[in-house]
């Protein structure tokens, strides 16, 4: 390997990103499903009432005053309580209503007591009874989660196997951008109909389009697990064992032990504190009221802000008062320093929480970017063995490998989107009393996918493209219709009541099967011209010398 | 990548000689880094000034990076001897270092 910097980044460009490729196009797939995991979740539980926004009312006091009624009656002899304001979450993608929260006195021996919560009725304050019991489903969140730990295996294994392939996703990052020394010209450089050219460089300008996200994403992917990954530095100051790991955390948490006392209804008046929050963070912003007290410490009324505005997103404002007498108390030093915050700072922006509906899109959008360039580098190299073995005369000998490749291409970028698809229509079409349902609803997801393994090795390469693309589309298409066959949360009923969470996931299946069908159609455009059986490879050949 | 990539990723023939450096390298790079990154983040961990904890917590969050340079170092290198080298001796200086920091000094 007596060749310069640049070719020896492009091997390992090259290399890396063919081994894992086919894992990272599954979790960026899954991962980007996840920044909708909340309004995908609501859709998978249909039994769920229709959303109308609600605006919080003057009545906020009086909700108050309820709900510390209630906590006197069912929580007297609390470590603390937490009243929930009707209030949008970010957190939670979703309206909030009035509610409660205590935990218990700990027990002899135990840091923390048991945790009791109610939804109360905020005009009467009444405890509500819990809704209609949604269907049972994995939801949104299975998605989301199955981004890092996998399916039909170990957690333990999972987080290490997707942690080798992000750090080879870093390689291939790093080592793409040294092997592309003309970053900017590059960029601005599309010749379609070319062939490998064109695959080349459309993988180019997808990858340096969103190169900053990609390179977000990836290293902050690390840091989620960062003492999985790479224990020695606290493992050698601290120690690896179960307590040496927990006095790591709580020396970085700054956590001392702390004796709770039994809270009660603070005597000062809250009105005036809530004043104080509305003219620090305007109208309706108070997300929860907490009461607390520790020994050698004041009681405390703590008033916190709804999350959002910020990219130290768990972190919001928080005002502090004395609970007997309503003094301001000074507020609560952060611990950790510039370390817990660099890292909370990475974690949030690799979840994306902290920006509002349109940021999530952006989001989405950028994940999406993401599976392109991992399915357009995959596509290139295939396309380039191909040529090269045509080129060395040596197509007899064609490669077990790329044939392998291609299959695994073919299941995997237009299987995949089919095998997502079953996970929706599982949702609605598995019967209800099925035990164990939300497993059921990844069986089908992962037996969908497999049947697609099976297509693409059973047609020729060129068919299966265009066949299972086409059938993708149509299994998105068709989510909405199957909503409509079986539930009444359909379009119909979703877009007047102005459900837009509903309703966008209905339109955004849509939307997938146009984007399925593009290229469906651009596929079949470029591989079956006169529909002849002929060998993919014969096609990228004149294609790259046309 | 604008020119031809395809006669630069592979010599000619690749015999087998050519496979075992290639396997050396890979396995240097995987290893061999990832011991001089562990070692390197002990350093640093014991090195940054800030209390031990975050410390801590900031080596390991830039370790990825010690990883990703060394491994890059270890495939432009000229040969995949260097890179062991490379790796073999790195490592051992750096825990050398970071072993005396711990034990040699205050604590």
């Amino acid at each position: 390997m007596k060749e310069s910097l640049r070719q020896c980044a492009s091997w390992l460009h090259t290399w890396t990103g063919l081994t894992v490729g086919w894992v990272l196009f599954f979790v960026f797939v899954t991962g980007t499903a996840g920044y909708f995991q909340f309004e995908i979740t609501r859709w998978m539980q249909p039994e769920r009432a229709l959303v109308q926004p609600r605006a919080l009312s003057d009545k906020g006091e009086a909700a108050m005053d309820h709900a510390f009624d209630r906590l006197e009656q069912v929580a007297p002899e609390a470590a603390n309580w937490r009243i929930t304001l009707p209030h949008e979450s970010l957190a939670l993608r979703g309206w909030q209503d009035l509610a409660i929260r205590w935990e218990e006195m700990p027990l002899p021996g135990h840091e923390r007591g048991a945790i009791g919560t109610e939804q109360l009725d905020p005009v009467t304050g009444a405890a509500l009874p819990p809704g209609p019991e949604p269907r049972a489903t994995a939801g949104g969140r299975g998605l989301y989660r199955m981004h890092y730990e996998l399916r039909y295996m170990p957690y333990e294994w999972a987080i290490r196997i997707v942690g080798v392939c992000t750090m080879l996703m870093l390689l291939a990052i790093v080592s793409g951008v040294i092997t592309h020394k003309k970053i900017f010209k590059d960029f601005f450089t599309f010749r379609p109909g070319k062939g490998q050219r064109s695959w080349l460089d459309a993988h180019n300008a997808i990858s340096v389009m969103a190169l900053p996200f990609f390179l977000m994403i990836t290293y902050s992917g690390l840091v989620f697990f960062l003492f999985q990954y790479m224990p020695a530095g606290r493992d050698v100051v601290y120690g690896s064992d179960q307590v040496s790991r927990r006095a790591y955390f709580d020396d970085l948490r700054e956590r001392q032990p702390r004796t709770p006392h039994p809270v009660g209804r603070p005597l000062a008046p809250t009105a005036p504190m809530m004043a104080r929050a509305q003219a620090e963070w305007g109208p309706d912003q108070v997300r929860t009221i907490t009461i607390e007290r520790h020994e050698g410490e004041p009681p405390a009324v703590a008033i916190a802000r709804v999350y959002g505005g910020s990219v130290d997103f768990w972190n919001p404002p928080v005002l502090r008062f004395h609970a007997d007498t309503g003094e301001p108390l000074p507020p609560k030093a952060e611990p950790g320093g510039s370390a817990v915050k660099t890292q909370s700072v990475m974690l949030n922006l690799h979840e994306g929480l902290f920006v509002g509906i349109w940021g999530r899109w952006l989001y989405f959008a950028a994940g999406l970017l993401g599976c392109a360039m991992i399915g357009t580098g995959l596509v290139l190299w295939t396309v380039k063995r191909r040529k090269h073995h045509l080129g060395s005369g040596r197509e007899g000998a064609e490669a077990f490998g790329v044939r392998l490749v291609e299959t695994l291409n073919v299941a995997t970028i237009a299987g995949l989107p089919l095998a997502v698809a079953a996970y929706f229509w599982a949702n609605r079409l598995l019967p209800i009393e099925l035990a164990d349902r939300g497993a059921w609803e990844f069986h089908s997801l992962f037996a969908a996918w497999l049947g697609t393994l099976f297509y693409a090795l059973a047609r020729p390469l060129h068919r299966a493209w265009i066949e299972l693309l086409w059938a993708s589309c149509a299994a998105y298409a068709l989510v909405p219709v199957v909503n409509a066959l079986t539930t009444d949360k359909h379009l119909a009923n979703t877009l007047p009541a102005g459900d837009w969470v509903l309703a966008g996931f209905d339109l955004s299946m849509w939307g997938l099967a146009a984007l399925l069908a593009l290229m469906a159609v651009k596929v079949q455009r470029r591989l079956a011209p006169a529909d002849r059986p002929r060998p993919l490879a014969t096609l990228a050949l004149e294609e790259g010398a046309a | 990548m604008s020119t031809s990539a395809s006669s630069t990723t592979k010599p000619g023939g690749l015999s087998a000689r050519y496979r075992w450096t290639v396997a050396s390298r890979v396995a240097a790079a995987a290893l061999g880094g990832y011991a001089l990154s562990s070692a390197a983040t002990v350093l640093m961990a014991l090195l940054w000034p800030a209390p031990k904890a975050q410390a801590v917590l900031w080596a390991t969050m830039l370790s990825f990076v010690i990883y990703t340079v060394v491994v890059i170092w270890a495939f432009t290198t000229r040969s995949a001897t260097r890179a062991w080298a490379g790796m073999l001796i790195g490592t051992a200086v750096l825990a050398a270092l970071a072993w005396l920091l711990k034990n040699g000094g205050a604590q």
